[in-house]
């Protein structure tokens, strides 16, 4: 699925990346633990999380995810924006919580890739 | 061995913010030297969690970087309070991450078995009120 479709149907805000929307989106992870993305995730993937700072960026470079959602109304930090715009990362907040975007992307068809 | 790249990086401890630049720097020099992609990304998961545990609980570090025609070698040796029980530290899910890591997502106690699992050959020496040193091998193929 490509990422504008998900960005559409979730009302999600674009922070930054509005030029990279196009990309594919092959799966997604769900997690607030650094660590534990690096571990699980995979390229391709849509990562949901609280986490604000920039090492997020970092992480979402080393295993090539598509994008991050940042949940819960949170907003990236501004030196977090500025390297996602570096890196092509795009980035993109929604009001819901972490499992209610899960949900609705499961319903997009959006599953573990 | 003949070597066809070298290069030493200082880490400093403390900063959170500043971690990461080693191991995007590896992560470039070795697209350039066109290294598989899955390769890559093993080299730079092992070298990022090695440079965020030296960031959290570190004072410094050297991070040697090699590429040899037939392996990647990552060598990191720290000065900070070494590890008492190496074999627990190894243990996923176990970290003496302060509440602040925590909340920032640090600490999942997986940065230790992340590089393990992402090498060929791993190595750990610690001596507690020195410091530990990693030696982390990755085949090219
Ligand atoms: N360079 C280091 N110096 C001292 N202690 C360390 C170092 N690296 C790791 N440790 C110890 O080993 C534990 C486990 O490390 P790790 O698996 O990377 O998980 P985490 O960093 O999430 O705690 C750490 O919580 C810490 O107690
Ligand atoms: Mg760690």
């Amino acid at each position: 699925m490509k990422l504008k479709e998900i960005v559409k149907k979730l009302k999600l805000s674009v922070r930054c990346g509005e030029n990279n929307l196009d990309r594919d989106v092959t799966g997604g992870c769900a997690s607030d633990m650094l660590s534990n993305v690096i571990a699980y995730s995979k390229k391709g993937d849509v990562w949901t999380t609280i986490q604000i700072h920039a090492n997020i960026v970092a992480v979402a470079v080393l295993k090539e995810l598509a994008a991050i959602i940042i949940v819960q109304g949170r907003e990236p930090a501004d030196d977090t924006i500025q390297k996602a715009k570096e890196e092509n990362i795009p980035l993109l907040v929604s009001k819901l919580s972490a499992y209610e975007v899960v949900g609705k992307m499961y319903e997009l068809g959006v599953g573990r890739n | 061995m003949d070597k066809a790249f070298s290069q030493i990086y200082k880490i400093q401890g403390g900063n959170i913010y500043n971690a990461g630049k080693a191991s995007t720097e590896i992560k470039s020099i070795l697209k350039q030297l066109g290294i598989n992609s899955f390769i890559i990304r093993r080299v730079a998961i092992a070298a990022y969690e090695a440079e965020m545990n030296v960031v959290m609980y570190a004072k410094h570090a050297t991070m040697t970087f090699e590429v040899t025609p037939k392996q990647i070698n990552i060598i990191v040796e720290d000065e900070g309070p070494g590890i008492a029980d190496v074999s627990l530290a190894m243990q996923e899910g176990y970290s003496t991450a302060t509440p602040e890591m925590r909340e920032m997502g640090f600490g999942a106690g997986m940065g230790l078995p992340n590089i393990k699992r992402n090498s060929d050959s791993f190595k750990i020496e610690s001596v507690v009120g020195k410091g530990i040193k990693l030696e982390i091998k990755i085949n090219i193929n």
